[in-house]
């Protein structure tokens, strides 16, 4: 009998890290997700599993503190939102080209700038396009349900292990806060330190006797070493590309438009094609769960399937949509439709918006 | 009395001294005559008297080091720019019974990492912080530094550093040592041999404090002379560094076993 | 009294010729050679027999090139 509870989403994220047998949380309060930081606090898994809770001076600090977890093989997240992520992109970057395995938590305000604490979905760009410098992609999975907030994190840093590859959960303000009911997953186990020195004969966590010291840098002054090691990040993104991608298709057999939307839009959207069907127009919902790898072979297969126009609804000015774009490749309409700023879209907004861009114009 | 040959010398029972074998063989990139050298090898004769070498973990930081992990025989994590101290906080927390340090410059701790050094002194993470102080920033080719002193000329100071514009040197050293939270604090010099000598006494100190499991950060600055940055000769530079820098960043103790010394 | 005899080996091509050890031996044992080594350094070469091995100039070199040996005679 698994265990339910009526939670919050920042909370479950919370929960979850600590029965997927995290080994640390390094976090800095930012609104809308300090519960995260205040849950691991108050539920002392110091005391549960023996992991390591910190708040640290600030977001760059927490996810340097990840960097250096993660370099001695261990499993180690940070949480945060907009402002606080994009000043964790020099941190993830080297993480990244360190070829090293972790979790960072969006729960996405809206910008730019200090912008507001009320949900947005503004950082796709950040999140998939980039955000640091240089060459290399995260994993990104949206959770459009608090369930899934708890499901992602075990799932993430499943992937982030296997691909020693820094991977993203992209949630925001909406899920972040709302309370639903999840069904916990059952404790797994830390790993001893045994356990990481053997699974992880790259992390440095002390020379082994009689063997050669590790080094864990992304840093390489002879630019062809540099140019190999980024083929070979590139190689590891494409195998990512090829296994990893997931998503959600929702009323698509006989859609003649869809809708594409992630997260609390995602949520949202499949009201409004309950409302759009009583009025006879056949929508469907295509709902990437990893934002990357992007879905493209669904988006593709609709398209040549003959599909009239997407909608991207967003709450954005319009991210997700280029990617979008990217696939269709012109064959047939694509439009976005989104509020921002930290105003929510209506499910019968978003109707309008399919009636007048896809279906009308 | 026998003449004694060159032969009768050099001989593995007669060794007296030689370069630890925790620096690995490549060529120092560091330039003629700087204290980075000296300091690197006297942390690696340290962890290997103290048959520490299995269980040490180094951050290195962005600087003229940043390539301190090619000479250092230990695991070695590159940490970004002023980052060192956060990194080792969390390798110390999630492996409590490894040796961690960080080694940094100027720059890396007392401009970018001001924040990292003072929270992670502040929380008295059980760490050793190596702080090496030349007074200008030598891997960018010899800018001004929080710890360049007044009038000291750099290429962004190339008229003398003006405090009215510029602001004073940072003591970052005798910041530290008032926080609770650092347990030994101490300045040294590695330019003659008794300098090195009590150098690599304060640095075996810092370490046993960590084995020891001593409440608190050990912060060892380490006041080196940069030639090419001050544009001297190596033996030149070591002498207007005894004669400018040691007058304002004063040799010595400042904090032992968690107390203020009186200087 | 016993005395002591000493002698250094000098790693000549990791040299760099900064002369921090000449000023530190006490019996003026090194010197810096007018030849260079490979990458254009003149380095530090011994230039008489009254080495103590007190290694002095091997704690103080920056790079570590130098090896010191004693005996008693």
């Amino acid at each position: 009998m698994k265990e339910l509870r009526l939670m919050k989403g920042n909370e479950a994220v919370a929960e979850a890290a600590i029965r997927a047998g995290a080994d640390g949380y390094f976090g800095y309060p930012i609104t809308p997700q300090t519960e995260v930081i205040e849950y691991l606090f108050a539920e002392k898994p110091y005391e549960r599993t023996g992991m390591v809770v910190l708040q640290a001076e600030s977001e760059v600090a927490a996810i340097n503190m990840v960097y250096g977890g993660a370099s001695c093989g261990k499993k180690v997240m940070t949480s945060s939102s907009s402002p606080g992520i994009s000043l964790k992109q020099e941190g993830i970057s080297y993480i990244a080209g360190a070829e090293l395995p972790c979790l960072i938590v969006n729960v996405v305000r809206s910008g730019p700038g200090l912008g507001t604490i009320q949900p947005a979905q503004s950082d796709y760009f950040q999140s998939v396009k980039g955000g640091g410098h240089g060459d290399y992609r995260l994993i990104v999975l949206a959770p459009s349900s608090v369930q899934e907030m708890s499901d992602f994190v075990p799932l993430a840093f499943d992937l982030a292990f296997k691909y020693r590859t820094p991977a993203l959960i992209i949630s925001d303000g909406l899920i972040g806060q709302m309370m639903e009911k999840v069904e916990l997953f059952d404790q797994i186990p830390r790993l001893t330190d045994e356990e990481v020195i053997k699974r992880h004969p790259w992390a440095t966590n002390g020379k082994p006797v009689g063997g050669e010291r590790r080094i864990l840098t992304s840093l390489d002054l002879d630019p062809h070493k540099l140019e190999s090691h980024n083929w070979h990040l590139q190689a590891k993104y494409k195998t990512i590309e090829e296994n990893e991608v997931r998503f959600e298709m929702l009323h698509c057999e006989d859609a003649e438009y869809i809708i594409v939307a992630y997260g609390s839009s995602a949520r949202i959207a499949q009201k409004s094609i309950q409302l759009a069907r009583e009025k006879g127009i056949k929508v469907g919902l295509l709902r990437p769960i990893t934002l990357w790898p992007f879905p493209k072979k669904p988006i593709d297969e609709l398209t040549k399937r003959g599909i009239k126009g997407f909608l991207s609804v967003e709450m954005s000015a319009g991210q997700m949509i280029e990617d979008v774009k990217l696939v269709v490749e012109g064959r047939t309409k694509v439009e976005h439709f989104g509020r921002y700023g930290g105003v929510i879209h209506s499910p019968e907004q978003v109707l309008e918006a399919l009636e007048q861009k896809i279906i009308g114009g | 009395m026998s003449e004694i040959t060159l032969q009768d010398i050099i001989k593995p029972e007669n060794l007296v001294y030689k370069k630890t074998s925790l620096m690995t063989n490549k060529a120092l990139s560091y330039c003629p005559g700087c204290g980075h050298g000296t300091t690197h090898r006297l942390i690696m004769e340290v962890i290997e008297e103290l048959g520490k070498e299995n269980e040490t973990i180094g951050v290195a930081p962005v600087g003229c080091s940043v390539l301190a992990y090619e000479f250092m025989n230990v695991d070695m994590q590159e940490a970004a720019h002023g980052r060192a101290p956060a990194l080792a906080t969390a390798i110390k927390r999630l492996w409590p019974g490894k040796v961690v340090f960080t080694y940094q410059g100027d720059g890396d701790l007392a401009a970018i990492g001001t924040a990292e050094t003072i929270h992670a002194c502040n929380r008295g993470e059980k760490i050793v912080i190596v702080f090496i102080n030349n007074g200008i920033y030598g891997m960018t080719g010899g800018q001004m530094a929080p710890t360049t002193l007044p009038g000291m000329k750099t290429a962004t100071s190339p008229y003398g550093r003006d405090v009215a514009t510029m602001g004073n040197p940072l003591k970052m050293t005798e910041l530290v040592a008032t926080l609770p939270g650092t347990y030994y604090v101490t300045r040294q010099s590695v330019q003659t041999p008794a300098a090195v000598r009590k150098a690599k006494k304060a640095i075996k100190k810092a370490f046993q404090n960590q084995l020891d499991d001593k409440p608190g950060v050990s912060f060892i600055e380490v006041v080196s002379n940069c030639n090419s940055g001050w544009k001297m000769e190596p033996v030149q530079s070591n002498t207007w560094m005894e004669e400018n820098m040691f007058p304002f960043y004063q040799i010595g103790d400042l904090k032992v076993d968690g107390k203020l010394i009186d200087r | 009294m016993a005395k002591v005899k000493g002698d250094i080996v000098i790693d000549i091509e990791k040299c760099k010729g900064c002369e921090v050890c000449i000023a530190a031996c006490p019996n003026s044992v090194i010197a810096m050679s007018k030849k260079v080594n490979g990458k254009g350094y003149h380095y530090s070469e011994k230039v008489n027999d009254e080495c103590i091995g007190c290694a002095n100039c091997a704690i103080v070199c920056p790079d570590g090139v130098i090896t010191v040996y004693k005996v008693k005679i």
